[in-house]
């Protein structure tokens, strides 16, 4: 599986543990509640640790440990559900959060320029075809009106 | 198809003061085109669903309607130049069926374009500086203001400098475009409040505190549509350099815990109710002092702004002319339209006209090519070159020296545009209603255009006076029923059209919601009753007393009785 990161097609080495799956060796991300719940256990494992965040997960509770975390997964379950973007804008603006922040899910690829300026660096496209498509919508716009993380 | 004929060749006027693009700003319109195109096509080749591009397209002012689709283009706060209205009759010409239609919003709507034709649309707006950039969707709106803004009397600083400001920050924000629900900011610097800034998810009013400074009073969570909300105050004073952050602690707040589980419950106005305006105002407040520092509206910023805006070139001696008096006492009917459809100036010797779009033979809002090929020459002739688009959907020459009056009314005369009724009873807010909404229950301009026929006795209509009736033809309240002194809402009744009557309702500084009157009265009884409400209150007001002031004294009772008398 491959995904576009900081504007690169790159192979993928993570992988998305659902909750009532035992976890496994490598990269792995987990659901908010499961890194809460199972915090010690995946700390004291090797390889990287992600989070997965759903548009209604509040971001402020995982800034105690945004340290311990290389990938924040921004779960689309809805593309007009637009609160994935203040939560990356949290992220980096408020957080100062600085590892992968990727976008998965059912977003539109003609929303990741948005994303590109709230902060997020790596795309998940729903289907593999779409990633020329998402690289090349990431240049949509080469002027901006406003402030954000980008 | 687009050609390479210039329309509106620039002639040697004098221009007034109104944003004008640079590079950036050009850029921007033309990416936004050129990624609409490609949307368009996309979508046409079904690579992208229905639903998404329906997001898209909205986003770019395009609604699927019941006979195609509408087109709607932003009015930056209601301000249009002379090359732009030729835009606009070439576009109607060439894409349309040769008319088009403002609205309350200060917005232009084309009823039938094609839908592959829309980025060819796109693309010769932005050739005179216009785009349809978030007029639709979930997003941030465009921001309107006080169509006399800049010329009225009663002015504590011009909005709109502030209105562009806003303008540019809403555009393409990339947090902000897919909100729970659609997002209005309106911006009023008088004292007597044009904007309905009470009915806006953000009202802004230009204020001076105790040292005498200007800033901003901040109003939040109004809104008209299915459930009406007058708008509650949440910083009555906000200094100029932070309007930005604040706009943007507010919209932060409105994107991350707005209402999405029911689209009818996910304006901002729910969120305020619902959490109430003290909590509501603590997330803003601890959002904003977050953000508010190193985040400031420069002094620089405002004062570049402010250059676009400077004041045309007003001749002094303009109020020196006498024929302008004695015009009006040779001429009654010119008399009239001065005293009904011109408003006071602050420079002496020039006056504000407004454009009746509401002639009695033609839905109100509408205005054909050739009348805007019309209005462009004469902007250019008397009005340094800029037109204005009202809340109440007619036209404004801001800047008309009264020497010139005479001439510039008879020649709107002639197109039709000069019917002396502004504010009057038959200046009607009114929808497109059935006859091209989706979403409406019943028709409106049939009905406008019945109640039109039966006040044909402009000295009637003339000694009712202020009288402000707004007809939506459903629940989205477009025309913004429940705020006129006698509204108008369309109901469908297991597939027959009836209509509910308020009364009562007011946008301007002391906001109010009509009172509904009682059961809705069939479709051929509309005018009836709006002609009976009009002879109850002949019969009853109280010398000077004007109809909503009488409403407001006697109640809806004496109305109700006479109304439903033979019912």
């Amino acid at each position: 599986m491959q995904i576009i990161k900081d504007k690169q097609i790159i192979d993928d080495n993570w992988s998305y543990i659902a909750d009532d799956a035992d976890l496994k060796a490598g990269n792995i991300s987990v659901s908010l509640a499961r890194w809460h719940q199972d915090k010690a256990q995946l700390l004291s494992r090797e390889g990287k640790l992600g989070v997965r965040i759903g548009p209604a997960d509040v971001v402020d509770d995982l800034a105690p440990d945004l340290k311990t975390i290389q990938l924040i997964e921004l779960d689309f379950t809805d593309f007009a559900d637009g609160r994935s973007f203040s939560q990356a804008w949290l992220l980096r603006g408020r957080h100062h959060y600085s590892g992968e922040i990727r976008a998965t899910g059912h977003y539109m690829t003609d929303q990741v320029f948005y994303l590109s300026r709230v902060g997020v660096n790596a795309f998940n496209p729903e289907k593999v075809e779409d990633l020329p498509i998402v690289l090349a919508n990431l240049n949509d716009f080469t002027v901006k009106y406003q402030h954000s993380i980008n | 198809m687009i050609t390479s004929h210039d329309y509106s060749p620039e002639r040697p006027i004098k221009r007034s003061s109104m944003y004008q693009y640079n590079d950036n700003d050009q850029i921007l319109v033309d990416e936004r085109v050129a990624q609409f195109r490609r949307q368009t096509e996309q979508f046409l080749k079904g690579e992208i669903s229905e639903d998404q591009y329906r997001a898209l397209r909205l986003r770019n002012g395009l609604y699927v309607q019941i006979h195609a689709p509408m087109l709607r283009i932003a009015g930056p706060y209601g301000l249009f130049n002379s090359k732009q209205l030729r835009k606009l009759a070439h576009i109607a010409r060439t894409y349309d069926k040769n008319y088009c239609h403002f609205t309350t919003r200060q917005n232009v709507q084309f009823n039938w374009p094609k839908l592959e034709e829309v980025p060819d649309i796109l693309e010769e707006l932005a050739s005179v500086q216009m785009h349809a950039i978030q007029t639709s969707g979930n997003c941030m709106r465009n921001t309107t203001s006080d169509h006399l803004a800049g010329v009225c009397i009663d002015e504590i600083e011009d909005p709109r400098p502030y209105c562009e400001i806003i303008r540019q920050w809403t555009t393409l924000h990339p947090e902000f475009d897919y909100l729970p629900r659609k997002f209005k900011i309106a911006v009023s610097g008088a004292l007597h409040d044009r904007a309905a800034t009470q009915f806006h998810d953000v009202g802004l009013h230009l204020v001076k505190n105790d040292a005498g400074e200007t800033g901003f009073k901040v109003i939040v969570g109004g809104g008209l549509g299915r459930t009406p909300v007058i708008g509650q105050v949440i910083k009555p004073y906000l200094e100029k350099k932070h309007l930005l952050s604040y706009l943007e602690a507010i919209l932060r707040i409105y994107n991350l815990f707005g209402r999405r589980d029911n689209k009818y419950k996910a304006r901002i106005k729910i969120l305020v109710k619902e959490s109430g305006l003290d909590k509501f105002f603590t997330l803003v407040e601890q959002e904003w002092q977050l953000i508010r520092d190193g985040n400031e509206l420069s002094n620089e910023r405002i004062n570049a702004m402010k250059a676009h805006f400077v004041e045309p070139a007003y001749q002094a001696d303009a109020v020196l002319d006498a024929g302008f008096s004695e015009q009006q006492q040779e001429n009654k009917a010119f008399a009239t339209w001065v005293k009904h459809n011109t408003a006071s100036h602050k420079i002496p010797g020039y006056h504000a006209v407004f454009l009746s779009l509401k002639a009695p033979d033609s839905p109100p809002g509408d205005m054909t090519d050739t009348q805007l090929d019309a209005v462009a020459d004469l902007a250019d002739q008397y009005s340094f070159g800029e037109i204005r688009s009202t809340h109440r959907q007619n036209l404004i020459l801001a800047d008309v020296k009264q020497a010139e009056l005479f001439a510039l009314w008879q020649q709107l005369d002639g197109l039709k545009l000069a019917t002396p009724n502004i504010g009057t009873v038959t200046d009607m807010i009114c929808c497109p209603g059935l006859d091209f909404c989706s979403l409406a229950n019943a028709g409106s301009i049939g009905v406008a255009k019945e109640i039109n026929e039966a006040l044909d006795d402009m000295d009637y209509i003339h000694d009712i006076g202020d009288l402000k009736i707004n007809m939506s033809g459903c629940m989205n309240g477009c025309a913004h029923q429940s705020v006129g002194h006698i509204g108008i809402l369309g109901v469908d009744k297991k597939g027959t059209e009836w209509y509910q009557i308020t009364l009562g309702g007011s946008s301007e500084n002391k906001a109010a919601i009509g009172e509904r009157l009682g059961p809705a009265v069939a479709k051929n009884q509309v005018t009836k009753a709006v002609t009976t409400i009009l002879d109850v209150y002949v019969k009853n007001r109280l010398n000077d007393e004007s109809f909503l002031d009488m409403v407001n004294r006697v109640g809806i009772t004496p109305f109700k009785e006479q109304v439903y008398a033979n019912n």
